[in-house]
């Protein structure tokens, strides 16, 4: 997407040049790796012996002793298997919920010569900048039924109204005669949408589903307000209460496995991995479409 | 699809069972959404005339007594009215201050690399931290704040001592600006670099050729030609003053810190959902909403005026 811009060489590279091209790359690497180090870091130490984590001061650079015990651990937790369990519930139900409301709001948006689209457009995007706020939002969840379901996390982010102006961007983009022919042939909208525009716009579908996967997979507020037993609670908000509020719900869930102490400190690094890497893995491939996403973003607000 | 031509003699009556014959399925698509809305967006504003009652959960919102403007008045009567309005500022301008140029400065920076697959290699990199979630990298700050950590490290290099940078009222406004750079620094730098590469290239050719070297490019050429982007985001930015990533600020401050770091969303929480004090709370929420919509309208005002482009 970044055009190239002629090199620099052709028309005669001077000292100067080299001095800013060296300072600058120095700078970018010297920032990569501070953007990765973290992660590296949090990599090494879940591979490393407890032991050596507890009298351990700073850094690491590699594993010591190395083991994969943290993660045998992780994988038999009760609390972090039903931290998982829970979040690709909500991302099973959510996902489709979230796309299909997307794709009809992002429809109804890019449609034509609808006589109340005005006022329907007005409700839609006054919610982007007015709502009620964090405690109507919890009392209404309490007085619809939600609080303490999995249902709390689901419903109420099911369509975002920045994704479906991202979704219309992409849908005005599909040429009229498409549509046109289909309603000559007697289709409706609805098997205009799925038969016609969905197949059409694949790579904007592919980033609304990274933006919905990732905001749900990475939420805790909601899950923290709005669930009261701890086996509902998504994995984030396992990891929060292990890792921030500093409690021991993860070691004294299992206190009858001695393992977990043998393990105390590596299986949190073992469960911020195991939390972190699943997203780190998909975003490189879907890159060059979210760049497009983001501009969209910026230009209509 | 048909545009009726005779649309003024129409009645409205006549208008409407047309445009319901002809978008009748758009309706039933748009349907679930304004359901949507009605029961997660708008019943909630509905919800907020709590400010002006006592709500009683036993009662419901409609069953509570009115009390006026007696939340409002309690609220900002209250010595922490002024703590939390210094904080939710500082920390927003704070923000604004240190992460507002951060990314235009990686974009322009990225944007003088020659070296196709290091440009792409950066660009994949700083996008990494945005994806990472807010626990985790309140995680890795907690685990570099303890005493043991890495912070604590770099300050005995530095000849300071060992100590928990969590409470220390004096390093949380750093660690948040700085965490916060850090997490969004290439995701915001994306739209600068889709403007970089809209600025004409005969334009470097030209400087190049009356001797302009590449920090006189930069100045004269590249930083002009995203004036505007800068702008338009800069307005944009200044819309949101009082929204401060209360999410962050919950993993992150402890008791002894509330000193700096308690903001309006923050006290929401506490004092609602904690105190279970829900009208109180509910017009401390109420009242940094309307700030922000109030900042918004204005410089969306001020951004039209001045280069004719705005939100609505």
């Amino acid at each position: 997407m970044i055009k190239e811009k002629p090199n620099n060489k052709l028309i005669g590279r001077t000292a100067g040049d080299a001095v800013f091209d060296s300072v600058n790359t120095f700078i970018l690497l010297l920032l990569c790796v501070v953007t990765l180090y973290p992660m590296y870091f949090v990599t090494c130490a879940s591979f490393t012996k407890n032991t050596y984590l507890l009298t351990h001061q700073g850094s690491l650079f590699w594993p010591v002793g190395f083991n994969v015990g943290a993660y045998r651990l992780a994988f038999t937790h009760p609390l972090l298997l039903s931290g998982y369990k829970n979040i690709l519930i909500v991302l099973a139900v959510s996902l489709p919920i979230n796309i299909v409301l997307t794709l009809f709001c992002g429809y109804f948006l890019a449609c034509k010569n609808v006589l109340l689209k005005k006022p329907i457009l007005f409700i839609i995007m006054f919610t982007m900048f007015f709502s009620g706020g964090m405690i109507p939002a919890y009392l209404n969840i309490r007085d619809l039924g939600l609080y303490n379901t999995l249902w709390a996390l689901i419903l109420p982010g099911a369509v975002s109204v920045y994704n479906s102006i991202i979704c219309r961007t992409a849908i005005e983009a599909v040429p009229d005669s498409l549509s046109e022919s289909a309603y000559i042939d007697g289709a409706n909208d609805l098997v205009i949408v799925f038969r016609i525009i969905l197949p059409l716009i694949m790579p904007t579908i592919a980033v609304l589903l990274l933006y919905y996967g990732v905001g749900h997979w990475n939420a805790w507020f909601n899950a923290s307000i709005y669930l009261k037993d701890n086996d509902k609670l998504p994995i984030q908000n396992i990891l929060r209460a292990v890792l921030i509020a500093n409690s021991n719900t993860l070691n004294s869930a299992a206190t009858e496995n001695d393992q977990v102490n043998e393990f105390a400190e590596s299986i949190k690094y073992a469960a911020i991995v195991l939390t972190t890497v699943p997203v780190l893995c998909i975003y490189p491939f879907l890159q060059k479409y979210f760049v497009k996403g983001v501009m969209i973003g910026a230009v209509k607000g | 699809m048909v545009a009726s031509r005779e649309k003024k003699e129409l009645t409205l009556g006549h208008k409407l069972s047309r445009d319901y014959k002809l978008n009748k399925w758009k309706y039933v698509l748009i349907l679930p959404v304004l359901v949507y809305l009605a029961l997660f967006a708008y019943k909630p504003m509905y919800g907020l005339v709590i400010v002006f009652k006592n709500y009683k959960t036993t009662r419901g919102i409609a069953g509570s007594d009115y009390v006026g403007f007696m939340w409002f008045r309690a609220f900002f009567n209250d010595p922490y009215f002024f703590r939390l309005l210094r904080n939710t500022f500082t920390l927003s301008a704070l923000s604004i201050i240190f992460g507002f140029p951060a990314p235009i400065l990686l974009a322009l920076m990225i944007n003088e690399v020659q070296n196709t697959k290091f440009k792409r290699m950066v660009q994949t990199i700083t996008y990494m931290p945005y994806f990472i979630s807010l626990v985790v990298t309140c995680s890795i700050i907690t685990i570099y704040c303890q005493q043991d950590g890495l912070f604590s490290n770099i300050a005995v290099l530095f000849g300071g001592e060992r100590q928990n940078f969590l409470i220390n009222v004096n390093a949380f406004r750093p660690i948040y600006v700085i965490s916060g750079i850090w997490q969004n620094i290439g995701w915001n730098s994306i739209i600068y670099l889709a403007a970089l590469s809209g600025i004409d290239m005969e334009q470097y050719e030209a400087a190049r050729i009356d001797g302009a070297n590449r920090f006189q490019q930069i100045l004269h050429v590249t930083i002009p030609g995203i004036l505007p982007t800068i702008m338009v985001l800069f307005v944009l930015r200044m819309g949101s003053i009082l929204n401060v990533g209360y999410e962050k600020v919950l993993l992150l401050y402890t008791t002894s810190t509330y000193e700096v770091a308690d903001v309006f969303s923050t006290y929401t929480y506490r004092m609602g959902l904690v105190n279970q004090q829900y009208s109180l709370s509910t017009s401390v929420g109420l009242f940094n909403t309307l700030v922000n919509v109030m900042f918004l309208v204005l410089t969306n005002y001020l951004s039209k005026k001045t280069t004719e482009s705005g939100l609505f």
